[in-house]
This record gives C-alpha cells, sequence and structure tokens, in this order.
C-alpha cells in the first residue's frame, strides 16, 4: 500500500514539529513548508493526498493559499485542514466558502487531526 | 502795401481757413474722417507750440543772445523722442477717460476734485492770457510794420484798436468752429485741421525766407557761416547753466501746457500717432528753426541800428524789395498768432466753462431748487461767453502791458507759470500716493512762488509790486526780495524762479501726499489712472442703481443733444439685450453715461450731474465713500468667512485625520481579541500537543521526551512573558505604574542596555557607534524603565536591521533640560504606510517567528516614555530605522501625563 503523503502549512516550527510527529507516527509521510507562497508551487507540482494548513501565515495567509487552490485544476479536490489561532467565527465562514474540507482552532488535540486526517484520505 | 489789401488780404486767408474748417467738419460728420485723422494732421497741429514768439520772436531772441532759442526747441524734442512713454501714458489715460482739457485730468485722477480743477483753471488763466495778449501784440506790431500808407489810413498806426479787431475776428472763429457741437469727446476736426494748414504756411515762409536769405543775400551756406561769425556778440555765449533751466523748462511746457494738452491729448484720436509724431514733430521743429540765426546775422548786418529785431523775418524782405516774401512771412506770422491764440482760447474757455461756470450754475440752480432746464445750450453759451472772456483778458492785459515787452519774455513767463502742473501731472501718471491734498498744496506754492517771484515783478517794479518790495523784499525782510528768494542772487530771475516754484511744488506735493490719507475714490482714480495698461474694464464708481433711466436720458438730451443721447440710451439698452431707449441701470451703464458726458462737461461735473439726477446731494463724493466703504466691509466680512471657512476646513481636515486613525485603531481593535487569542492559543498549541504526545509516552527516547519537555517549558514561558507585556502595558496606559526614579548615569543605562540586547540573535555581530563623552550625563528618571526602552530599540534592531554589515549609531544631545537620543540603525527602515502604526498594540511588521514577540514592544516604550515626560518617536529619512527618544534629565514626579484626562 502506497504511503499517503500529508503536506503541513505552517510557521510555527514547534507546531510543525508536533504535527510532523504524530503523522508520521501514524503512518503516514509528512512534508512541512512554513511559507504559504513556497508552499503553493510545490502544491501544484507534486500535489500531495492532503493538506494541513495553517491561517496565519507570512506573505500569503492560509485563506489566500486555500483561493488558490480551488481555483488550480490538478488542486480543486485536494482535501483541505485548516487550522486556526484566532479562532473567530467569521474564518470558518469565509473558509467553508473557499471550499476548506476541515476547519480545527488551536490548540487541538492529537487524536482528532489524526481522525480528521483518515476520514480525508482514509487509513 | 496798402492797408486796405493787407486786411483783404487777411481776411482771404482767414477765409480760406473757414472753408478748411468747415470741409473738415462735413467729412468728420459724414464719417468721411480718414485723412483727418492721419498722424499727419495730429503731428502738424502740434506745431501749435511755434507760436508767434517762435516766428518773430526766435529770430530777436537768436539777434540777442545767439543759438539761446535753440533750447526751446530742445526740450520738446527730448521730450518726443525720450520721454515717449509719458507721453503714450498721458494720452491713452486722456482718451480713455475723456478727459477734456489738463484742468480735468488733474481734477480727475486726484478723485473729481473740482477744487484742483478750479486751481488748474486760475493757473492757466493767469500764465495763458499774456501769451495770447503776446500774440495779438505780434499781429499788431507786423500790421504798423508792413502797412505803408500809415498817412492815408489813420487806424493801421492804432495797434490797440487792431488788436481788437483781431481779437474779436479770433474769438468769433474759435466759437464758430470750437462750440459747433458738445459732442462726445471734445473735439474739433475743423479746428485741428485749420491748425494743421497753418501749421504747413508758417513753416514754408520761414524757410522761404531762410532760402532767400542764405542764397538770395548772402553767398551760400559758407557766406553765410562767415557772416553769422562776423555778427556774433559777446552775449552769444552759450550759459550752461541757463541752457539746462530752459532746455527743462521747455520739456515741461510741452506736456503742460493747456494748448499743448489740447492738441496733444483731448485732440489725439489714435495713441499710435504719437509713434510718428515722436520723429515728425521734432523734424518739424528742426527745419522752423534751421534759418533763425541766418535770418539774425543778416537783419543785423544789414537793417539800421534800432530796427527792432523781432520783425526782422518780415522787415528784412521788405526793406531788400521782396514783398511778396515779405507778404508770405506776414501770413506765417499770421498763422502762428491766430492757431496758437483759437486752440489756447478753446482749451482754456473749456476749463473754464467746465470747472468754474458750470457747476457754479449747477450749484446755484439746485439751491434755489430749479430745474437745471436745457444744459446743451448752457453749456455751449457758457463756452462761447468763456471763449469771449479768455481772449477779452488777452486784450486788456495787452492794452494794460502796453506791448512794449520783448516777446520771449512773456513767453518764458507763461512757461515756467504752468510748469507748475508738472509735480501733480507726473504724480497722476506714475505715483499712486499721490492725493488731492498734495496736488493742491504743490500747485497752490507753487503757482504763488511763480507769482511773486516771476509774474508780478515782470509787470515792473511799482506797477502791482511797490518798488520797495522788488528792492528791499516783503515787509523790508531782504530775504523775501522777488529775484533773490531766501538769498539766492546767483540766478537770473527766470531760473531763480523755475527754480525756487518747482522745488518748493514738488516738496508740498509730496509731503501733502505723505501726510494725507486719500479718499476711496481719488484711490481707485490713482488706480485706473497709473496702471492703465493692464485694466481690463471700467472701475466700478457706481455701485447701485440710484436713478430713474427715464430721468437720466432727459438729463443726457440736455447735455449731449437729443438725437445723440437717444442714441447712446438705445446702444446701451441694446447691448443689455432690451429693445427701447431706456436701459437697465446697471453700474455699468451709469459708468458709461458719466463717460460719455464727461466728454463733454468734464469728469467732476459730470459726475455731480449724474449724481444729481440720481437724487443724491449736489456732489457725489461722499456718497461714492459711503459705498466704497460699503464695499470695505464687505469685503471685510467676506475675509472673516474665508477666515472661518478655512478654519473650518482645517477642522474638517483635523477630524478627517483623527477619524481615520479611529477607524484604523477600530479595526486594530477588532484584531485586538483575535490578536490575543493568536497569541495566547500558539504557545498553548505547542504545549497541548506535546504533552498529550508525552502521555501517549510508548516508543519515545529519552532525547524525544527532554525534547519535548523543553519545548513545552520555552512555550510556557513564552506564554508567562506575554501575559506579563499585556500588565506592563495595562498598567502603564492607565497610569498606575510605580516609577522608581533615582539619579542615574546615562553612559551606564546604554551600555546596560546594549549588554542586555545582545543575547537576541546572538550569532549576529552588530557595530554600536556612540559617542561616550555625550553620553556622560547625569540624570534623574527610573533608569530601569529606561534601559527597558534602550533595549526593545536595540533588539528590534537587531532583529529587522537588513544591513549585511548591521551598524547602529547613538547620538545624545542635551538641548536645556530635555535629552535626546537617537538610534539609528543602517538598514532599510520602517515603510512609509507603516510609521504611523507601529506604536500601536500588536503591530508587528513580520512574522511572528523572526519576531518573538508579541507586536507590543514599541507600544510599551511609547508608555514608558509618556511616564517618564518623554516620548518616543519614530524619525524618517535617515538611511535606517530611526527612533528619537527624548525626555527631562530631571522627571519631576508626578509625572505629567500627556493623556492623563482619558
Amino acid at each position: 500500500m502506497v504511503q499517503k503523503r500529508i503536506l503541513v502549512i505552517e510557521d510555527e516550527p514547534n507546531i510543525s514539529e508536533a504535527i510532523r510527529f504524530i503523522l508520521t507516527r501514524n503512518g503516514w509521510q509528512v512534508e512541512v513548508e512554513a511559507d504559504g507562497l513556497a508552499a503553493l508551487s510545490r502544491l501544484r507540482a507534486d500535489p500531495p493526498d492532503a493538506l494541513i494548513l495553517d491561517l496565519m501565515l507570512p506573505d500569503m495567509d492560509g485563506f489566500e493559499v486555500l483561493r488558490n487552490l480551488r481555483a488550480d485544476a490538478p488542486t480543486r479536490d485536494l482535501p483541505v485542514l485548516m487550522l486556526t489561532a484566532k479562532g473567530q467565527s467569521a474564518d470558518r465562514d469565509l473558509a467553508a466558502r473557499l471550499g476548506v474540507t476541515r476547519f480545527m482552532t488551536k490548540p487541538f488535540a492529537n487524536a482528532e487531526v489524526v481522525s480528521a486526517l483518515q476520514d480525508m484520505v482514509g487509513p | 502795401m496798402s492797408f486796405n489789401l493787407l486786411v483783404l488780404t487777411c481776411l482771404a486767408y482767414v477765409a480760406l481757413l473757414f472753408a478748411v474748417a468747415s470741409l473738415a467738419e462735413r467729412s468728420a460728420e459724414d464719417g468721411r474722417a480718414g485723412w483727418l485723422r492721419s498722424p499727419l494732421v495730429y503731428t502738424l497741429s502740434l506745431s501749435v507750440y511755434c507760436t508767434a514768439w517762435t516766428f518773430y520772436g526766435a529770430v530777436g531772441y537768436a539777434a540777442r543772445s545767439g543759438l539761446e532759442f535753440m533750447t526751446i526747441y530742445l526740450g520738446p524734442t527730448l521730450v518726443f523722442v525720450g520721454w515717449w512713454v509719458v507721453l503714450r501714458k498721458l494720452v491713452r489715460i486722456g482718451r480713455e477717460n475723456r478727459v477734456t482739457s489738463i484742468a480735468d485730468f488733474i481734477s480727475s485722477r486726484y478723485g473729481k476734485s473740482n477744487l484742483l480743477g478750479v486751481i488748474v483753471t486760475l493757473l492757466c488763466i493767469s500764465a495763458g492770457t499774456p501769451y495770447i495778449a503776446l500774440q495779438l501784440q505780434s499781429i499788431a506790431q507786423s500790421f504798423t510794420v508792413f502797412v505803408t500808407d500809415i498817412d492815408s489810413a489813420p487806424v493801421a498806426g492804432d495797434r490797440t484798436l487792431i488788436a481788437l479787431w483781431v481779437a474779436m475776428g479770433l474769438a468769433f472763429f474759435t466759437i464758430v468752429f470750437g462750440t459747433r457741437n458738445l459732442d462726445a469727446n471734445e473735439q474739433h476736426h475743423g479746428v485741428v485741421t485749420a491748425i494743421a494748414l497753418e501749421a504747413v504756411v508758417k513753416l514754408v515762409a520761414l524757410l522761404a525766407v531762410g532760402v532767400f536769405v542764405v542764397w538770395g543775400v548772402a553767398d551760400g551756406p559758407a557766406d553765410m557761416l562767415a557772416r553769422i561769425d562776423a555778427q556774433a556778440l559777446p552775449e552769444w555765449q552759450i550759459q550752461p547753466g541757463r541752457w539746462t533751466g530752459l532746455i527743462l523748462l521747455s520739456a515741461i511746457a510741452i506736456i503742460t501746457l493747456p494748448r499743448m494738452f489740447q492738441v496733444l491729448v483731448v485732440e489725439n484720436v489714435n495713441d499710435k500717432h504719437l509713434a510718428t509724431a515722436s520723429w515728425a514733430f521734432p523734424t518739424y521743429m528742426f527745419a522752423i528753426s534751421l534759418f533763425v540765426l541766418p535770418i539774425a546775422a543778416i537783419g543785423m548786418e544789414l537793417m539800421p541800428a534800432g530796427a527792432n529785431p523781432d520783425m526782422f523775418v518780415m522787415t528784412l524782405p521788405l526793406a531788400l524789395g521782396r514783398d511778396d516774401l515779405a507778404l508770405l512771412a506776414f501770413l506765417g506770422g499770421f498763422s502762428a498768432a491766430t492757431s496758437m491764440v483759437i486752440v489756447a482760447s478753446l482749451a482754456l474757455a473749456t476749463m473754464v466753462s467746465n470747472h468754474i461756470v458750470v457747476p457754479l450754475w449747477l450749484r446755484l440752480r439746485t439751491a434755489q431748487g430749479q430745474d437745471t432746464g436745457d444744459m446743451r445750450l448752457l453749456v455751449l453759451n457758457v463756452r462761447r461767453l468763456s471763449i469771449s472772456i479768455v481772449l477779452g483778458l488777452g486784450y486788456l492785459y495787452y492794452t494794460l502791458s502796453g506791448g512794449s515787452e520783448a516777446l520771449a519774455a512773456i513767453g518764458l513767463i507763461a512757461f515756467v507759470g504752468v510748469a507748475q502742473i508738472l509735480p501733480a501731472l507726473l504724480g497722476a501718471l506714475f505715483w499712486r500716493g499721490a492725493s488731492r491734498t498734495g496736488a493742491a498744496l504743490g500747485l497752490v506754492a507753487g503757482a504763488a512762488i511763480w507769482a511773486y517771484t516771476l509774474l508780478l515783478p515782470s509787470f515792473g517794479a511799482g506797477i502791482i509790486l511797490p518798488a520797495h518790495v522788488m528792492a528791499d523784499g516783503l515787509l523790508g525782510l531782504p530775504w523775501l526780495r522777488p529775484y533773490s528768494l531766501f538769498g539766492l542772487t546767483t540766478l537770473d530771475p527766470l531760473l531763480h524762479a523755475l527754480f525756487w516754484s518747482l522745488l518748493v511744488n514738488a516738496l508740498a506735493f509730496c509731503l501733502g501726499s505723505f501726510l494725507s490719507f486719500p479718499s476711496p475714490i481719488e484711490r481707485v482714480q490713482g488706480a485706473l489712472f497709473v496702471n492703465i495698461y493692464d485694466r481690463p474694464g471700467l472701475a466700478r464708481s457706481w455701485s447701485r442703481p440710484m436713478a430713474q433711466a427715464e430721468d437720466l436720458l432727459s438729463m443726457a438730451q440736455r447735455i449731449i443733444g437729443v438725437k445723440s443721447a437717444q442714441g447712446f440710451f438705445q446702444a446701451q439698452a441694446a447691448a443689455q439685450g432690451k429693445a427701447g431707449f431706456l436701459p437697465d441701470i446697471t453700474p455699468e451703464f451709469l459708468e458709461a453715461l458719466e463717460l460719455k458726458l464727461a466728454g463733454s462737461v468734464g469728469a467732476a461735473t459730470a459726475h455731480a450731474m449724474i449724481a444729481q439726477s440720481a437724487g443724491t446731494a449736489v456732489v457725489s463724493v461722499e456718497d461714492l465713500m459711503a459705498v466704497a466703504s460699503e464695499t470695505a466691509q464687505i469685503m471685510e466680512y467676506s475675509s472673516q468667512l474665508e477666515a472661518q471657512s478655512e478654519e473650518l476646513s482645517r477642522t474638517a481636515r483635523k477630524l478627517r485625520e483623527a477619524n481615520d486613525k479611529l477607524r484604523k485603531l477600530s479595526v486594530q481593535k477588532d484584531a485586538f481579541l483575535s490578536q490575543i487569542s493568536h497569541e495566547l492559543r500558539t504557545p498553548m498549541t505547542s504545549i497541548r500537543a506535546f504533552s498529550e504526545i508525552l502521555m501517549e509516552a510508548d516508543g519515545l527516547s529519552a532525547e524525544e521526551q527532554a525534547h519535548f519537555a523543553e519545548v513545552i517549558h520555552d512555550e510556557s514561558i513564552r506564554l508567562t512573558r506575554l501575559l506579563d507585556d499585556l500588565l506592563d502595558l495595562s498598567v502603564l496606559e492607565h497610569g498606575q505604574v510605580q516609577l522608581d526614579v533615582a539619579p542615574a548615569n546615562l553612559r551606564k543605562l546604554i551600555d546596560q542596555a546594549i549588554t542586555s540586547s545582545k543575547s537576541v540573535q546572538a550569532q549576529r555581530h552588530f557595530r554600536i557607534l556612540r559617542s561616550r563623552d555625550d553620553e556622560e550625563v547625569m540624570i534623574t528618571t527610573d533608569g530601569g524603565r529606561l534601559t527597558q526602552v534602550f533595549i526593545n530599540i536595540l533588539s528590534n534592531a537587531r532583529k529587522y536591521c537588513t544591513s549585511e554589515t548591521p551598524e547602529m549609531h547613538i547620538q545624545v544631545r542635551r538641548a536645556q533640560d530635555l535629552i535626546e537620543i537617537d538610534f539609528t540603525d543602517n538598514g532599510s527602515g520602517i515603510p512609509t504606510a507603516s510609521q504611523s502604526l507601529i506604536f500601536e498594540k500588536f503591530s508587528r511588521l513580520t512574522d511572528s517567528l523572526q519576531a518573538g514577540g508579541a507586536g507590543l514592544g514599541l507600544a510599551i516604550c511609547r508608555e514608558i516614555m509618556q511616564n517618564l515626560g518623554g516620548d518616543i518617536i519614530y524619525v524618517p529619512g535617515q538611511g535606517g530605522a530611526s527612533f528619537r527618544v527624548s525626555f527631562p534629565r530631571v522627571l519631576s514626579l508626578p509625572a505629567p501625563r500627556k493623556d492623563a484626562a482619558e
């Protein structure tokens, strides 16, 4: 069985390290990117099976990354789990409109992230 | 030649003049006046300057004083060639304001003051009357010289009788052609054309006699020059002082003589004609003076001793048997005299009627409450009467003075008299500050000195001025002797009078103008005259409709005639887009009407009459002043409004700025909770995630466990620091901070801050440029808080400075009790758009990873500095990011908080 590839876009190194540890332990292949703009070109070139996307990013925020993904054919249906520390309902609505797959506020329970990803890409 | 033949010749010549004048008038009426309006006719009419004095007198003058007669031509030549600009301005103003005389010009400029008009009129009459007498004398004299059959015609010997007939004849001519109509421009095409013809006659006559003398009597120019040298007298020596004075005098006279003003300004139809006149008139004067000296020299050589040199032009051809030339010379002299008398009496009569008789009559009738009746006929009759009066005065002067004076003397006395107008005239053209009071003072003072030092003594000691006054001075005071005023004895009487009268005149004029405050109308007129060239339209003297159009029409009809008035009103109505004869009474219309009437009766009178018709008091200067001050009030009020509206727009701008800032702050405030949430949740996320990992704990290496625990520890500290910052800020913002104020050395505080900030990005080498000497300042403040600010700035620089070789420049300045410290790095600085926001909370410009803080640092710094009685600002344009920290050297408690009231 082919290992599922998950891309994590997160600028807080401690948080991305934690996510990488959890997902790797669960059998997924994890790649991390701290910058939205750099991540976008990487996504287009080689789309992963799922994406974990932080909202507050330098240069290009999560919404903008999502909007770009949905406008691009290869990534139109890419499952995206969005994480945010801001926790405002307006953000959740906007993310939904832009076609996010799941939306979660920080801090999260590790098990929740794993189960959400399993829903999105399968075990 | 027999007396009868001579009289017949004269009558024939006069008939010719009548014919020419009539023809010209008719052509002008039919609108075929093209040739009348040529610059040539204008130039020739200017030759009215060359009177009988020039024709006969110049030769006599040359016989007595050599070339000195030339000064009388040099002055005008200089004016026409060099002062062309002055003449052009004079002519332009005169035409645009429909000035009727030099008195009207002065009156009009100085607030349409009739007082000035009267002064100038009286001055011109006193100077002009002897001059007219001089012309009568020369004609009478030439008659008696020419007539051979004195015995058979006794009347020919009676010069007084001849003078009387001549005066009456000239009065008749002037009345016929000078008062034919009372048209707008006060222009007399018939007179001007006749004058132009006479100019040709006198030039041809003098040239003919001259050519006869040089080539008929002498043997050509060479022989002529030799003969002139042979006749030279010691008196012929050129006297530089006298020459300068006479040139100046004649230069002034060409502008101020009433008859010159008449032909130069009033009769001018196009100021471009001056361009031609500026060379043609000097040429004319050159030609007419060319043979003066030869005629004088040959006359002295050939005529018997004791012969009157003033008559050489005629007596020399007579003696040599050339009766034809003598007759031509006689006609030339006759032309010169008559043209002067006609124009001078016309000019003087206009002044007398416009400035003395009509205003007087108006005032009397108004005082009696009577209707003003037919003004047109009145003005014409007054004008006719005035002409008769002026010529009558001339005749009277002639009979009283006995006609024995040398001709030139009278001419020069008149010149000095009218020269008194010069200061007021130049002031009118060039000095806006010149005032009515100044002009009146100058004119009266100058005229008085002229009369005392020149005019009255000219009658001879004991005639008007008693002999003892002449010899010992007024009241026996030697310094009041007429010919040596204030002890000035070195000048001859003429220059003496010219010097003192013009000096005192100009001084009084300037002083009076400086010391008096011009009325509004004076200022309006002054601006109009001085700035004639950059005037877009006419000034608004009349600002509100006061009269009924019908009343104005009936008044105008009385002055300028029914046809002309109705035509004018109809045209004005048409211009306003109305049919019929009654235009709306707009200020523009009243202005135009006043101008139209001014052409007939002078500015002051026209102004008074419109005021009268408008139902206001006799003269409306007061009314105008009221209007003007009303205008001034309105202007003041509107400037106040303007100031208020400026104030409003300033306030609006401030409000807009405040609003913009509030909106930005509001957005930030909105973002504040979301920010705090983010800043708190971010470390919490790491803590929770790693603690869950540790809790599950299966399969973790010892290193992994230790590392995860360390992350949790660090993030906890970060969380605590954030909470500390928030609390700190809150305490600072609400002024509840406890300051620990103590003396400290600024250098040591900076040292401490530099050391502390080194932990931030410790791997970067940061060069610090500072002057420790400047920093050696003892301060009394909360040293700990101040150091906190320094550390923040230094840490920010270490974090954000983009330079490869980062540097920080610290400059300390002391301004009295204020300390200013600039921290400037060599990075790329802060973008302009962000500069106003960096001191706000959570205004982090970069990502939190690099910053390692919550974006509260500078907000805290600002609060600290304000608590220390100082401030921290961003200084733009310093190359890199530059922060200026300022605070009082000694902090006095309680600390003055700028926003304590908030």
